[in-house]
């Protein structure tokens, strides 16, 4: 063997050092660090100059409270855009599950915690459903995720509006209202908040700790790849979109509870929102890169944007605006470190491609 | 006996005949190099016997035992591997979760079934067959995307080293390579020979060939039509033998 002892301990050595920064890489691997620090930044200006009314108990919990809905959205549309798809659907699946949760609660008549907790099943039910036609029409079909999205967004909206003729349901089990609505842990923070960050922790350990996520991310990355070590790709991408069908799901029974009603017409840009949010925390819509983390982040930025400007007098309109710029500056962001990490080994092409021009030289130099 | 005989390969594209009866050897412990011109059937060939495509006519045994790949999977679960032109990493991973992809560590008892990988093993593990190879692989953190071709190569290598136990194909492994770090590749590819394992080397680079090869075997036109011993051929017998100029002096 040729190898020096020396030259593989120092290999070894800077593996395990490597390995001791692994944390701090990791995050600002997903680009959170800086959206944090963007999000900090409107926080410590708002606080400035508005102090006894954006950074008070009450106002954040407000914030917070109006995160909650879109954060669980958002956890599963970051599931979704890692592998390099979309989910415009969203919305429109919450309303539909919120809708066949409250008709269901509604004829069990019933008013208690057994009523309210059939209605969950039944919301996540709905929500898996829509996903596992989504995830079908993805990965079997072969439809690209933007259309099959876009079909069912109408479909599911347009069947909640048949079964419903339109009109609300305002049958809510009154446990549901008092204590996912408007009850709070500790007296002082929401349930509903409470409830959302739970379901961002399992979302985040199953993304960051187990198989399934780094299959999630592979996928993203190279599906040829993928392909290739034998990873059932139909299975992942039906499992994936099913995750974002149920996280609607739980968005829809969520909404009922919180605003005690359906919410047939409220909807439509919550995918867009949801959407904008997981992008500028940090997810690629190239697929590969995201955390559940980044898009909490990613997520608070708009509503403490409409916070603030409502409570320092500016047209919360502003709000949009400011958004859109986070938007395209976040993708610019993301699509300069593609370019960068294509250049950075030496080549060109769009994805990270072995081969080109160089090979083609040494191959004649071998030759001749 | 051969490790692997692959004898009478037919594979057909419509029209084009990729392979037209060929055989094919793989010895343990040897580099054996598939060389011929541009579609002589060097990777269909490849693909085959890695199970990524189906023959038509033909005998593949491994160890004397016949087998039929359906797919890459049932290659794999003979031991056999695949380094892949494009090499077929996932660039957003880093060398440690590519190495494992699909295969990952699994934690004991019950996080285990719930999915839950032991990343410490798998670096542990890692660490181990990088050393092993002396592979030039430095951050087992960052996305394997940033890296460079030769690290990148290297990571290729080592994920096919770690799990291969009888053969591993390269099919133009340094086609993309500077100098340096294709002398670093041949090095890999001497290190999975010593371990006993049996590699094939496609490249049409005939020095490279004769530097790393044991024998040589020689595609023209779908068909086997020269096994060269390695140690006394040339650059000039090669060429003459892949284009069919030598065609009367070989048997
Ligand atoms: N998927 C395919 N479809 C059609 N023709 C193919 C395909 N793969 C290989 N061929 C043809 O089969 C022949 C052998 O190809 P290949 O095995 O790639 O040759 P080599 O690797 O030796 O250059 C060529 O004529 C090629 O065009
Ligand atoms: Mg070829």
């Amino acid at each position: 063997m040729s190898n020096p002892t020396k030259t593989s301990s120092r290999d070894v050595q800077d593996m395990i050092e490597s390995e001791q920064i692994s944390i701090i890489q990791r995050i600002s691997r997903v680009q959170a660090l800086q959206i944090v620090i963007v999000l900090l930044t409107i926080v410590v200006i708002f606080s400035v100059m508005a102090p006894d009314a954006f950074l008070t108990v009450f106002n954040l919990r407000a914030i917070l409270m109006n995160t909650s809905i879109l954060v669980v959205l958002g956890i599963g549309v970051t599931f979704v855009i890692i592998t390099a798809g979309i989910d415009l659907s969203i919305g429109s699946v919450l309303v539909f599950s919120s809708v066949i949760s409250a008709m269901v609660m509604g004829n069990l008549g019933a008013t208690g915690w057994v009523t309210a907790l059939i209605g969950l099943g039944v919301a996540l039910l709905s929500g898996a459903a829509w996903g596992f036609l989504n995830g079908f029409l993805v990965a079997k079909a072969q439809v690209p995720a933007l259309i099959v999205t876009l079909g069912t967004m109408g479909a599911a909206l347009g069947l909640a509006r048949v079964i419903t003729g339109g009109i609300d349901l305002y049958e809510i089990p009154e446990v549901m209202v008092d204590v996912i609505g408007f009850g709070n842990l500790f007296g002082e923070v929401p349930n509903l908040v409470v409830l959302a960050a739970f379901a961002c922790l399992i979302g985040g350990i199953v993304l960051h700790l187990t198989r399934f996520g780094l299959t999630t991310y592979a996928v993203g990355s190279n599906p040829e790849a993928c392909r290739r070590v034998g990873v059932k790709m139909d299975r992942h991408l039906i499992a994936v979109y099913m995750i974002s069908g149920t996280t609607a799901g739980l968005a829809g029974w969520m909404s009922i509870a919180y605003f005690q009603q359906t919410s047939i017409g409220g909807q439509s840009l919550t995918p867009l929102l949801v959407i904008a949010g997981v992008v500028i925390g940090g997810t690629s819509l190239f697929g590969g890169i995201g955390s559940i983390f980044g898009s909490v982040i990613g997520l608070l930025i708009p509503v403490v944007l409409q916070s603030g400007f409502i409570i320092i007098g500016v047209e919360s309109y502003w709000q949009d605006v400011v958004i859109g710029v986070f938007l395209i500056a976040a993708v610019y962001v993301d699509s300069r470190r593609r370019q960068k990490a294509a250049r950075g080994s030496g080549r060109k092409p769009k994805r990270f491609q072995i081969g080109g021009v160089q090979g083609k030289s040494s191959k004649k130099e071998g030759i001749k | 006996m051969a490790l692997l005989e692959a004898r009478g390969m037919v594979r057909t594209y419509g029209s084009v005949v990729a392979l037209d009866g060929a055989d094919f050897d793989i010895e343990a412990g040897q580099v054996t190099a598939l060389i011929g011109d541009n579609g002589a059937g060097k990777s269909t060939m490849v693909k085959i016997l890695s199970g990524t495509e189906q023959f038509e006519e033909g005998e593949v045994t491994l160890e004397g035992q016949r087998v039929v790949f359906n797919n890459p999977a049932a290659a794999r679960s003979h031991g056999i591997e695949t380094v892949f032109q494009d090499l077929a990493l996932c660039p957003h991973l880093d060398p440690v979760e590519n190495l494992y992809l699909n295969r990952e560590i699994k934690r004991s008892g019950v996080l285990g079934l719930l999915g839950f990988m032991d990343r410490k093993a798998m670096r542990d593990r890692s660490v181990e067959v990088f050393t092993d190879l002396g592979a030039t692989v430095r951050k087992l953190n960052e996305p394997v995307g940033t890296m460079s071709g030769g690290q990148k190569q290297s990571v290729a290598v080592a994920r096919s080293a770690a799990w291969a136990s009888k053969i591993i194909f390269f099919d133009e492994p340094t086609a993309a390579l500077g100098v340096v770090q294709t002398a670093n590749v041949l090095d890999l590819i001497r290190r999975v020979r010593d371990k006993g394992i049996g590699v094939v080397l496609i490249s049409h680079s005939m020095p490279e060939v004769l530097e790393v090869a044991d024998t040589i075997q020689v595609l023209r036109r779908g068909r086997r039509v020269a096994t060269i011993n390695s140690a006394d051929s040339t650059v000039e017998e090669l060429v003459g033998v892949m284009t069919g100029k030598l065609d009367e002096e070989v048997a």
